[in-house]
């Protein structure tokens, strides 16, 4: 821990607060995210947990607080959000890959357009991605030629080609199939041994358990628990940690030992 | 039919983004244009403006005008619709990307949207080439005046007719032909299919 302290601090929520109308959806969350580190975010469906990566992203007005990247203050309104934004690699659940669009040039949209950046230079970028998590046959297809879990995998090479300092996960695995969340899930792993910084909302606990380096518990819009995965998963301190954490595992209901007469 | 197809733009345009006061007047027109009878429309032109105005407009210019804003208010709805069927994680989606709002649009909502749109807006075509036949009204050379003109010299209505048929579907049937064409390609190149 003392060596985090000494890394440059990427992200930094202070006191923010978010909320539609009358209902709040964030409360008070205040969160530093220093380079390098893997944050992920679990908690209850409707916890806030998806609003929270908008509102870094600029996708949402905040009520309340403040939102800083390497010291500059996110702000969806403002001009040069989306010169922010391209330090910020989004992934969405449903993918959002543009349809119209081959996979290259899905991922090499933004890179031209928007950073003005050498063509050949950004296309052998894409193509050691798609090569890295095994798509490079892939580069010409469209995105409806591809499975699901093939779609995501693309969707984060697309945001890594930006280059950018924090990537943001939304539960990317939410709408695949059991068998296609892992090969989703072994490139974030990929990543987080690569020392990219990011921000995972996610529902796979053993993955949380396995790519976090801090797991924040979201309950309510708040921060109920903010502790290493360990202790997290083995003893979480909070009674509404623990109570979440049981609707993961089941007891057996058909015990052989069942008196007969039940 | 460009005038129609400009109109439209326009007119779907204020809706899609929802811009204030012009967007209940484009509404308006819309309404009033899609829910009324060329044929009056022609009439109020070519008849009416005079009275009221003061300014007589030649038939050929009440013609494209007023084929025009009727085109107009069935492009705007077509266009519209496709706007509209573009999810808006779409627009977040390149955002994320760090695109501003009109590259946004430019790259990845407005192709998308023309594909979505280009059926309806073929079906407009043919539906205003054939709207072309109440012309004759306002003294406008069109196909169906220039057939009675035929029928009026020569009596032989029944040929007359025929012909009347087979000129318009030999205006018509290529603009459909062409139509499903460029739709399928836009298409395929749209979305792979």
């Amino acid at each position: 821990m003392a060596g985090q302290l000494l890394k440059e601090t990427l992200l930094k929520i202070d006191h923010l607060r978010k909320a539609y109308g009358d209902t709040v959806v964030l409360k008070d969350i205040s969160l530093t995210v220093h380079k390098g580190e893997v944050i992920v975010v679990i908690g209850p469906s409707g916890c806030g947990k998806s609003t929270l990566l908008r509102c870094i992203n600029g996708l949402e007005p905040i009520q309340g607080g403040s939102i800083t990247l390497q010291d500059k203050p996110i702000d969806g309104q403002s001009k040069d959000i989306a010169q922010i934004r391209q330090k910020l690699g989004m992934v969405f659940q449903n993918y959002e890959l543009f349809p119209h669009k081959t996979v290259l040039q899905n991922i090499m949209l933004a890179p031209l357009k928007v950073q003005k950046r050498d063509k050949e230079e950004v296309r052998q970028m894409a193509e050691q991605w798609l090569e890295r998590v095994g798509l490079l046959d892939k580069k010409d297809s469209y995105p409806r030629q591809l499975s699901g879990g093939q779609k995501q995998r693309v969707a984060i090479v697309r945001a890594l080609c930006m280059e950018p300092e924090i990537m943001l996960f939304d539960e990317v695995t939410a709408a695949l199939d059991p068998e296609m969340v892992r090969e989703v899930l072994d490139v974030i792993l990929a990543l987080a041994k690569a020392g990219r910084t990011m921000v995972i909302v996610t529902h796979e606990m053993s993955f949380a358990r396995a790519v976090a380096d801090r797991v924040l518990f979201l309950d309510g819009g708040e921060i109920v628990e903010e502790a290493l995965p360990e202790v997290f998963f083995d003893h979480p301190s909070t009674d509404r940690a623990k109570k979440f954490l049981s609707t993961f595992t089941y007891d057996a209901v058909r015990h052989h030992d069942v008196p007969q007469n039940y | 039919m460009l005038l129609a197809t400009l109109l439209g733009l326009a007119a779907a345009f204020v809706q899609y983004f929802k811009i204030p006061v012009l967007r209940q007047i484009v509404k308006v027109y819309i309404e009033l244009f899609r829910n009324t009878p060329l044929l009056i429309q022609l009439f109020f032109l070519y008849f009416g403006l005079p009275r009221v105005l003061g300014i007589s407009p030649s038939p050929e210019l009440c013609g494209v005008i007023g084929l025009g804003l009727l085109g107009g208010s069935y492009m705007a709805e077509a266009f519209r619709s496709g706007l509209e069927a573009v999810d808006n994680v779409q627009t977040e989606s390149a955002l994320s990307l760090g695109m501003t709002r009109p590259q946004a649009l430019r790259y990845v909502i407005f192709p998308q949207a023309a594909a979505i749109s280009m059926p309806a807006f073929v079906a407009n075509i043919i539906f205003l080439l054939k709207e072309t036949s109440v012309f004759s009204a306002i003294s406008l050379m069109d196909l169906m005046f220039t057939a009675k003109d035929l029928i009026g010299m020569y009596s032989k209505t029944v040929e007359c007719l025929a012909m009347l048929v087979v000129f318009y579907l030999i205006i018509l049937l290529p603009v459909s032909i062409l139509g499903s064409v460029v739709e399928r390609r836009l298409r395929r190149g749209s979305f792979g299919d």
